[in-house]
């Protein structure tokens, strides 16, 4: 008994709420963050140093420029200029892309220097350093896990506004799609401040 | 309760240039965001990054997730949201904060 | 898109698949709704014999059955199970599911389709939790609580028991999003918010709680998980991380998740009483709001979980007080009941008898908790068996007596036949003596010293766990008398029809069962949920 009525308005009700969810999820490990960093102030500025300012702000910019290309892309397609939205989601996937990378040679440096949990190089630093990179691994991690379902979902998009299963009529889906992908840049605009910029 | 009214509403298209507009913001702040991180600011280096990744996040919310051209309800939900999350880490820090073995770890 | 044919009702309703896949990839509330219930009895039943093992070793001190060992694995069992199969989803997956739809007048709820994933979520978190009895190094004896850092060395299978608890709230969340989304959008032409039955209000506070709460505990066992395998710290001591940290998060949850369990129970008490005082609700506006401001204030308050476990001063003195002003709109409740039932035509059928059961039981657990909430007096008394007793008392008395006097109201319209109820009056009352024989001597052993968990007793403590465990056969006895009672009205009871309690709400205009839409035509909706004449 699938229901054919159509409610745009609850659709994106329902995108939402469950915005709300992962908003929470994360909140839980920024709750953890400021309690630790509130007890090892030092330790967590000595830990960000090693993390590259440069990259993460790369990182940063590529977000949001690829938060820009989805909205583009959902005004051209409202606009019935399909090939150009094709054009700007596919440039917001290559941007997913490009993040994933970075983030692969980030995570590869640090494990290669042995500074993971558990790892040689963490096991001589302090407690408040090692909180950090716990911290980091996991909260950057699940956020990483949430950059690939969001390229999937996108990927899916894409797929059905090239079937014209999405069109300028019906585009609900594209915009909850959006709305995900926008969650993941704000998530990621608080983590690189957190992470990154604590001097 | 008339689920036709709502549907009008929201089809209030934006052109292409309001986003360019507020992405040129969003890649400015992040900028002075890195560059005030270079200063010594000691107690408000919390305090100022995490106002301009609020700033930064309302922008996305308003123009990039559409909410400021949105029902009102939807505003209402996200205003409740973070409340909560408000209030949970306001509570745990009553704890925190007053706790001496914590301070002089 | 068929229509109603030939009065036929949603069981006989022949759609894309056929027999046992007619259930398995049904999108109709009301088939999720009794998979639902058809897996909780099931589940209610196993956690419940648990229970009764328990309370068998504990008859006399020192070993009578098993070893320590398995005795606290079977308090995690029963724990999990109850907590995380039952009293969580219940009244929503079952009731809110098969109800609330046809009590707003719509067809279904607002995502059919996620409303299945939900149910195949709760059975996949469900197998999962089972799972952990038979892999690796055997059931977690950690407590449902899972507190660390016990639960980050424990070798037993504490990892395959926290991911099935996370799909389980992942189940929750949706089944919240879907309810929401719901009343929002499908409430029938006419029927205002304060149109709406307070069943539906009870539903919709809970699912906020759902969606918002839940989150935070998901995250948590997630990252306890992290530690076992990978070590990250943030709640290991060995590694710099706070143990209190963990409760904190743990509670910021479990806390609110008493409330998913009693706001729909008091949402259904408001359905009952109506219908056998005969009489409008007193208070519609209050109780209504009440249950928006339970949600609310039921997040600011699960520090009093913590009483002893080392936080500051100050937030315990803070938590005290929240604790306190939260029983506010719970009394207003009870106040507009009762007002309710005074000067009505009382009609003293089963589900009513229920009713009185729970507003006894329930404002005992109630009175109980303020002993707990109160900072000088929780002191003595946490980890105690007195707060095995209060919470029993409003969950298993609160929830669980709603849950099965649901099932009773709820029966004649589900499966469209009535049950003996002589039977069943008897197994209620029965019920209600049972529970009070196994768990009122909790409070005084509770009171008087003995802790709880705890395999053995000293032998002063001995009188209070023997009658405790023979309140246990008699609510035992009950349980199955009910349930047994109602498995022979599913084949030989009498055929019910669309109103055999001379209820106002929606599902009492349409026939026993109900037909696959549910209404023929949308209704419109004039008056109150409760008005008559």
């Amino acid at each position: 008994m699938s229901q054919i009525h159509r409610d745009d308005f609850g659709s994106k009700m329902g995108m939402w709420l469950f915005l709300f969810t992962e908003l929470l999820l994360f909140g839980g490990m920024f709750l953890l963050y400021a309690a630790y960093r509130f007890a090892h102030p030092a330790d967590f500025v000595i830990a960000a140093h090693r993390l590259d300012v440069t990259m993460g702000t790369i990182n940063t910019i590529i977000l949001l420029t690829s938060s820009l290309t989805v909205v583009l892309g959902i005004v051209a397609l409202q606009r019935n200029s399909k090939p150009l939205s094709l054009f700007f989601l596919g440039i917001t996937l290559l941007s997913g892309v490009a993040f994933l990378i970075n983030k692969y040679f980030e995570w590869g440096a640090k494990i290669h220097h042995g500074i993971y949990p558990k790892g040689p190089e963490l096991a001589n630093m302090s407690e408040g350093e090692g909180l950090y990179f716990g911290l980091y691994y996991a909260m950057t991690g699940l956020h990483g896990v949430h950059v690939i379902v969001g390229m999937i979902i996108l990927a899916f998009v894409f797929v059905q506004i090239y079937k014209n299963q999405i069109t300028s009529d019906n585009f609900v889906r594209f915009e909850n799609a959006g709305l995900y992908w926008h969650l993941v840049d704000i998530i990621w605009i608080f983590l690189f401040p957190l992470f990154y910029l604590i001097h | 309760m008339t689920h036709h009214e709502t549907e009008h509403k929201e089809h209030t298209n934006t052109g292409y240039g309001i986003y360019v507009l507020v992405w040129l913001g969003l890649v400015s702040l992040t900028l002075i965001t890195v560059s005030l991180a270079g200063f010594n600011l000691a107690g408000l280096t919390v305090v100022t990054a995490l106002l301009i990744a609020s700033v930064k996040s309302t922008m996305v919310i308003n123009y990039f997730m559409h909410i400021k051209y949105e029902s009102t309800l939807f505003k209402v939900f996200i205003a409740v949201c973070i409340i909560i999350f408000l209030v949970i880490i306001i509570l745990t820090f009553f704890d925190l904060t007053y706790r001496p073995e914590i301070l002089t770890k | 898109m068929e229509a109603v044919l030939n009065n036929e009702n949603f069981y006989q309703y022949k759609g894309k698949h056929s027999g046992i896949l007619g259930w398995l990839l049904t999108t109709d509330h009301k088939r999720i709704g009794l998979m639902y219930l058809a897996a909780m009895i099931t589940f209610f039943v196993v956690a419940m014999f648990i229970g009764f093992f328990m309370r068998l070793e504990l008859l006399t001190p020192g070993e009578t059955l098993m070893k320590p060992e398995v005795y606290n694995a079977l308090f995690t069992l029963h724990g999990v199970i109850m907590i995380f199969l039952f009293i969580v989803p219940g009244l929503p997956a079952v009731f809110g599911n098969f109800f609330l739809p046809i009590m707003i007048g719509a067809k279904d709820v607002s995502f059919p389709r996620l409303n299945l994933l939900s149910w195949y979520l709760y059975m996949a978190g469900a197998i999962l939790a089972v799972l952990s009895l038979f892999t690796g190094g055997g059931l977690p004896d950690t407590g449902w609580t899972f507190y660390v850092p016990y639960s980050i060395r424990s070798t037993a299978n504490v990892s395959t028991a926290l991911f099935a608890a996370f799909v389980l709230g992942f189940s929750s969340i949706l089944t919240g999003l879907n309810f929401i989304v719901t009343i929002h959008r499908l409430r029938c032409k006419g029927m205002t918010w304060f149109k709406m039955p307070l069943f539906a209000w009870g539903l919709y506070s809970t699912a906020w709680i759902q969606i918002l709460a839940t989150p935070v505990v998901g995250i948590t066992l997630l990252l306890v998980i992290f530690e076992r395998f990978f070590g990250i710290g943030v709640f290991d001591p060995a590694l710099g991380g706070d143990p209190i940290l963990f409760q904190h998060l743990f509670w910021i949850y479990s806390h609110p998740a008493v409330y998913i369990m009693i706001l729909p129970a008091m949402g259904l008490v408001s359905e009952i009483i109506p219908t056998f005082a005969k009489k409008n609700i007193f208070g519609y506006g209050p109780i209504a709001m009440s249950s928006l401001a339970i949600a609310f204030v039921g997040y600011l308050v699960w520090g009093h979980h913590m009483f002893t476990s080392g936080i500051s001063d100050t937030s315990r003195a803070i938590f005290s007080l929240l604790t306190f002003i939260v029983a506010i709109p719970s009394g207003i409740k009870v106040f507009n009941w009762v007002a309710t039932l005074y000067k009505g035509s009382i009609d003293l059928r089963t589900p009513l008898i229920f009713v009185m059961g729970f507003i006894i039981v329930f404002s005992i657990g109630g009175l109980t908790g303020l002993v707990l909430g109160s900072l000088n007096t929780d002191i003595h008394v946490t980890d105690t068996y007195f707060v095995v007793a209060h919470f029993h008392y409003v969950m298993f008395g609160g929830m669980g007596t709603l849950f099965f006097g649901g099932l009773h109201y709820w029966f004649p319209k589900m499966f469209g036949k009535m049950f003996n109820e002589k039977i069943a009056n008897f197994s209620v009352v029965l019920f209600l003596i049972g529970f009070n024989v196994l768990y009122f001597p909790m409070f005084i052993m509770g009171y008087l010293g003995m802790p709880r968990r705890y395999y053995d007793y000293l032998p002063e403590f001995k009188i209070y766990h023997q009658i405790s465990t023979v309140g246990s056969w008699i609510l035992v006895t009950a349980i199955l008398i009910m349930i047994i009672n109602l498995i022979i009205a599913l084949k030989k009871g009498k055929k019910a029809d669309n109103d055999p309690w001379g209820g106002t709400t929606l599902e009492w205009k349409i026939p026993s069962p109900p037909p696959l839409e549910n209404f023929e035509v949308e209704p419109e909706v004039t008056k109150g949920p409760y008005e008559r004449v």
